[in-house]
């Protein structure tokens, strides 16, 4: 992390647009040796570690809407790798080691800030969970510690610890690596960064159909014509099983809103990221000073980018909940995006029964911190033909043969 | 908020209710002789459409019944209802 540039305004960041300047905005050419569907976080980061990895800059990413627009414009940028199976250890420390010098591989301010994150637990059980989750980590060589209530006051003073409140905070897990990013920054400068060695970002382009001939994929239909592929790497996240479907294949993911809300501007408050799963909201303070709240999934599976105002009310009075202060800020805006959930809360990333097809999803509502790890290992993927050591766990066929990755309730896993 | 129409109760507001994901979901007729291929299809799969999709729900802080419905995915708009002894209406398909 170097200050210096964090404090530096990214080119384009200070204008409402989008900075489209920042890359071409080519229509597509006939043919790429590589096809990526969505232009998300995950989307990006797989074509710039194609190029700037294995050398194959014959790439484009084609997205329906505009680039970053889905989950990668509306999540809530908590990054950390304190997940309780080696199997997620593996993937997310993979990814917050690239986070460590992400600005300096992309030459681009991402604001990427290591302010920490605390998981608070509120009942007995919830303290045997982090406690385990700690050691665990430690086992992994990744930072944890447990904290008792005390030190979560010393960390966040703004946490209520009175032992009065329904969900008492009887300490929490702590791992100071962990953190947030400016989302738009992070995608803009793998944009830029992959744009500059050959790749097509392609915008406004749905793909509409998979061809494949002879169990090998050929290219995708596109409402701006068919574009040939020797490969076809699907980032399409809340999109994933209506991609898959195209190309014949059933995924074991659903679909939900999930929603997230801001405050209006405020002194500086919150000094860290604070999540709980008991009286479930997370909340930190963005750089430009808004509160920046979640929580879970709206129950049903959606597709609109929208949830029901009953989810936000209950997340609201988590907060409340855990931090009286806030009684008197503003709510600004709530927004929602579509969530590709998957049945043991981890990802589904690897090869397919199609040869030259291949799948990223299920990253449900924890997808953002894995960008650029996901974006190495899925490029590797892709670029070999073969899983990278760190995603090879987290194939589709485990839902057949049993090897789970399960981080539902063990890992604290939120987002 | 939303209302969803409860085929007992009427139309109440959506947070008396439950969901329960896919419809039509039948526990296998022997159970014995599936394939791993076959329980994983059974326990983890199921449809995830972008549109119309058959699903249920329970009234949970009402009647506590389930029920079936066809809901649009993309509008969340609830295009029918239909109790759990009643066939799925034929106008409109779970995918
Ligand atoms: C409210 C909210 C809060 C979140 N908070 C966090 C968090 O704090 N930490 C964290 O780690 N994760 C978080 N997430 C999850 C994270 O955002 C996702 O897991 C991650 O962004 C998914 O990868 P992506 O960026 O590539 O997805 P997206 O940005 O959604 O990219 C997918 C792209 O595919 C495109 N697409 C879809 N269909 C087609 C098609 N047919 N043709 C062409 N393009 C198509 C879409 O337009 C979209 O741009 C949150 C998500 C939400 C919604
Ligand atoms: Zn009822």
């Amino acid at each position: 992390m170097t200050t210096d540039r964090r404090t530096a305004v990214p080119p384009g960041a200070d204008l409402p647009d989008h900075p489209s300047f920042l890359w071409p905005n080519p229509d597509p050419a006939k043919s790429y040796d590589v096809v990526i569907v969505g232009g998300g976080g995950h989307g990006l980061a797989t074509a710039y570690y194609l190029a700037k990895v294995h050398g194959i800059t014959n790439v484009a990413v084609l997205d329906k809407g505009w680039l970053a627009g889905g989950n990668m414009a509306r999540n809530t940028t908590i990054i950390r790798s304190n997940y309780l199976w080696d199997e997620s250890s593996g993937i997310y420390e993979h990814s917050l080691k690239l986070w460590e010098n992400l600005e300096a591989e992309l030459d681009y301010p991402i604001l990427f800030d290591q302010r920490g994150v605390l998981n608070l637990a509120h009942s007995l059980q919830d303290v045997r969970d982090s406690v385990r989750r700690v050691n665990a980590n430690r086992l992994n060589g990744i930072d944890a510690e447990w904290v008792d209530a005390d030190g979560v006051q010393e960390l966040c003073p703004i946490v209520n610890v009175s032992p009065d409140v329904r969900y008492p905070v009887l300490g929490a897990t702590y791992q100071p690596r962990a953190g947030i990013a400016k989302h738009d920054y992070v995608a803009w400068g793998y944009a830029r960064a992959a744009a500059a060695m050959g790749v097509d970002l392609i915008q406004n382009c749905e793909v509409t159909g998979i061809d494949t001939v002879g169990g090998r994929v050929r290219g995708v239909r596109t409402t701006r014509g068919r574009v040939a592929a020797g490969k076809v790497a699907l980032c399409a996240a809340g999109h994933s099983s209506v991609l898959a479907a195209m190309a014949g294949l059933r995924l074991p993911v659903q679909s939900h809103p999930l929603q997230a809300l801001v405050s209006e501007l405020l002194e500086p408050v919150h000094p860290t990221v604070v999540m709980s799963n008991a009286v479930h909201v997370y909340v930190s303070q963005a750089h430009k000073g808004e509160l920046v709240m979640g929580a879970g999934i709206d129950s049903y599976n959606g597709y609109g980018q929208r949830g029901s105002f009953h989810i936000i009310e209950r997340q609201m009075a988590a907060a409340l909940e855990l931090f009286p202060i806030f009684a008197r800020a503003h709510l600004l805006r709530t927004w929602a995006g579509i969530v590709d959930v998957s049945p043991d809360a981890s990802p589904i990333v690897g090869l397919t029964p199609i040869d030259g097809l291949y799948l990223n999803c299920g990253w449900g509502t924890g997808g953002f911190k894995a960008t650029p790890g996901l974006g190495d290992c899925f490029a590797h993927t892709v670029a070999k033909d073969k899983p990278h050591q760190f995603n090879e766990p987290f194939t589709l066929e485990r839902f057949t043969t049993g090897a789970l990755v399960d981080e539902h309730g063990a890992a604290a896993v939120a987002h | 908020m939303q209302l969803i129409s409860c085929p007992w109760c009427g139309p109440r507001e959506e947070v008396e209710f439950h969901y329960g994901g896919q419809a039509h979901v039948a526990y296998p007729d022997d159970p014995a002789a599936l394939s791993d291929e076959d329980w994983a299809r059974f326990v983890f799969f199921r449809d995830n459409p972008s549109g119309p999709f058959a699903e249920r729900w329970s009234h949970a802080a009402g009647c506590r019944r389930w029920f079936n419905a066809i809901r649009d995915t993309r509008s969340h708009e609830l295009l029918d209802v239909y109790r759990m002894d009643e066939a799925q209406p034929a106008r409109t398909g779970t995918s």
